[in-house]
């Protein structure tokens, strides 16, 4: 069906549901999510603030806060279940690049210290090889004065250097797989641009696939092989970058991909809110919000359907044109 | 630590704290070799009342003939003593307080701070003054009032911090990893708290020495005949205008040691604290 058919996958997100017990009661934060990484992609994760973007590269990472857990489903990192088995759990093989990089890092302790006592942990070789992989790495990803950076606390770095310092962190390992999360937000525009090339090269020379999650669609055209939108807590449209950014199926990625500065006419933006996932509608989760919702809609949360191009859409009615004034 | 030093003594205000508050320490640790007359702790020469002062007695004598020289000498390991079993005391209770209940996020941290405001609203003289009826007045009791009134500072500055670095990346990663909370806060967020605590527990002991000497000198603090700084000011009402040296030299000692730790404090707060050290270069 694909042109380029995948090979299997490097990460696989199975049917995944996360919740969080609060004092509003049961927060669904994340339900029935699937996702795939093959090795070598790059893959995008999208949605606004709330959608659950964070949550899910949280459970991967295998830090959900105390309160979180998972009633279904199943995360496979080259095919073991790293949910279920905590001793398989994918310790080194995936890296982190957070979002803000500020206290990603301990304030007190030298960022280098840090970073070596992680390979200490999960990579092989004596403390010398680890200081020089590390300048190794400091170069690569051209942190100025490689062998001095290993001295200095995290504050002694700016922004774009410390988070030049934590895709080091990332790699330190040798990960296959390394989840991003935006980590470009923090960051002023010049050196957002030269931070995305530099993900982008390192992933390529090191036959890296990444998890890349974010809110732009800029970096989400230049960076990724496929897409995932998530929308409440479920998967609302996933296939390649290109098929849905052209193409976009589901009426929620339409009207977020109208929203776009770039391409919006004048900025209305969607109506209503994401629901808070203690209070998620029945049926179809974007239904409140939707153009084209019909009555059925809040029946029954729809299936996720199978398209050709390898895309798949969590709407019975994409086929269906938006109302005049949405796309205005 | 010896960057932080270093950045210290270059400020002459900060290096003067630091100076004032060695020589204590030095004066304190040898005062009985140091004082002229070490016996005049507790003896009485009824023949040299109130002497002023001469090369025999430098700063003069008091009511009861006794070198004032050495009383102050003397008076300085009962300051010092008195200031850092209050902080420490303090410490020990508002640290772990702090890091409780800024980690945990349900009715233990609530009521461990609820707890915190309601000692930070009791005033702390008379607290000690209350106390000090109930009990037996004396140094001991103020001291405990003064313990009993400073941990709150130390559970608010640690609680603030631990609430801060809660949710931070590194915390998550340790957690994530299998450490076990106490080790996450004792080794990892304790000592971003450090400098805030230093800094707190260095003003708090020269604060702890003018609340003591108060106290001493309401006849709640120490003792006679002990050598007590706010003590002898006491005793020295009763001579005024005449015998001018007896309250001045001890009432110099304590606005030279309370002076010294704040200076101390503040160039600390300035040297120490890892994330003022870039805007002070």
């Amino acid at each position: 069906m694909n042109d380029s058919p995948m090979p299997s996958p490097l990460l696989a997100v199975e049917a995944l549901s996360v919740h969080l017990r609060t004092d509003a009661g049961l927060a669904r934060i994340l339900d029935d999510v699937s996702l795939t990484v093959p090795p070598g992609r790059t893959v995008g994760v999208v949605g606004e603030s709330g959608c659950g973007k964070t949550t899910l590269m949280r459970a991967i990472l295998g830090i959900l806060p105390r309160s979180a857990f998972v009633p279904r489903g199943a995360i496979r990192f080259e095919g073991r279940d790293i949910l279920a088995d905590r001793a398989a759990s994918a310790r080194g093989r995936i890296g982190f690049v957070p979002q803000d990089p500020y206290l990603s890092l301990n304030p007190v302790f030298r960022a280098g210290d840090q970073i070596l006592e992680i390979m200490r942990r999960h990579a092989p070789g004596t403390r010398r090889d680890h200081r020089a992989k590390l300048i190794e790495l400091f170069r690569a990803v051209q942190l100025p004065d490689p062998e001095a950076a290993l001295e200095k606390y995290p504050h002694q770095f700016s922004g774009g250097q410390r988070q030049r310092l934590l895709i080091a962190a990332a790699l330190s390992c040798d990960p296959a797989l390394v989840v991003a999360d935006e980590p470009t937000t923090a960051l002023d525009v010049t050196t957002q641009r030269e931070i995305l090339a530099l993900l982008r090269r390192l992933a390529a020379e090191r036959g890296l696939s990444l998890l890349f999650v974010t809110h732009d669609f800029g970096v989400l055209a230049a960076l990724c092989d496929s897409v995932t939108v998530l929308y409440a807590g479920r998967v609302a449209e996933s296939g390649p970058t290109r098929a849905v950014l052209d193409d976009p199926r589901h009426p929620y990625t339409r009207l977020l991909l109208a929203c776009h500065p770039d391409r919006a006419s004048d900025l209305t933006g969607i109506p209503g809110t994401v629901p808070a996932a203690t209070a998620q509608p029945a049926g179809c989760r974007f239904h409140p919000r939707c153009p084209i919702a019909r009555a059925d809609c809040a029946n029954a949360p729809p299936p996720l359907l199978s398209l050709p191009g390898g895309r798949s859409i969590a709407c019975p009615h994409h086929a269906d044109a938006l109302p005049e004034p949405a796309l205005a | 630590m010896s960057a932080a030093l270093a950045r210290l003594l270059r400020d002459p205000v900060s290096a003067l704290g630091l100076v004032i508050v060695l020589f204590a320490v030095v004066v304190a640790v040898f005062a009985p070799y140091l004082a002229p007359y070490p016996e005049d702790a507790y003896e009485s020469h009824l023949l040299q009342r109130l002497r002023p002062p001469s090369a025999e007695f430098p700063f003069g004598t008091d009511n009861l003939g006794r070198d004032i020289l050495s009383r102050v000498i003397l008076g300085t390991r009962n300051a010092l003593v008195v200031a850092v079993s209050v902080v420490v005391a303090a410490m020990a209770i508002g640290i772990p307080v702090g890091l409780v209940a800024g980690w945990r996020d349900n009715w233990v941290s609530d009521v461990l701070m609820r707890l915190t405001d309601v000692f930070l609203a009791v005033p702390q003289l008379i607290l000690a003054l209350a106390l000090g009826q109930l009990m037996r007045p004396g140094i001991e009791t103020a001291m405990v009032a003064l313990a009993l009134t400073y941990w709150p500072f130390f559970a608010r500055t640690v609680f603030a911090e631990t609430r801060r670095l809660r949710g931070a990346l590194f915390v998550d990663a340790l957690a994530g990893i299998g450490a076990r909370p106490t080790r996450i806060l004792l080794l990892h967020v304790l000592p971003n708290a450090l400098p805030a605590v230093l800094v707190r527990a260095t003003i708090g002991m020269g604060f702890t020495i003018l609340t003591a000497a108060i106290l001493g000198f309401l006849g709640v603090g120490a003792a006679p005949p002990s050598p007590d700084w706010g003590l002898a000011v006491a005793e020295a009402r009763q001579h005024l205008p005449e015998a001018w040296w007896f309250p001045t030299f001890p009432g110099l000692a304590i606005l030279l040691l309370v002076l010294g730790f704040n200076l101390l404090g503040d160039g600390l707060r300035d040297a120490a604290d890892p994330r003022l050290r870039r805007s002070r270069r």
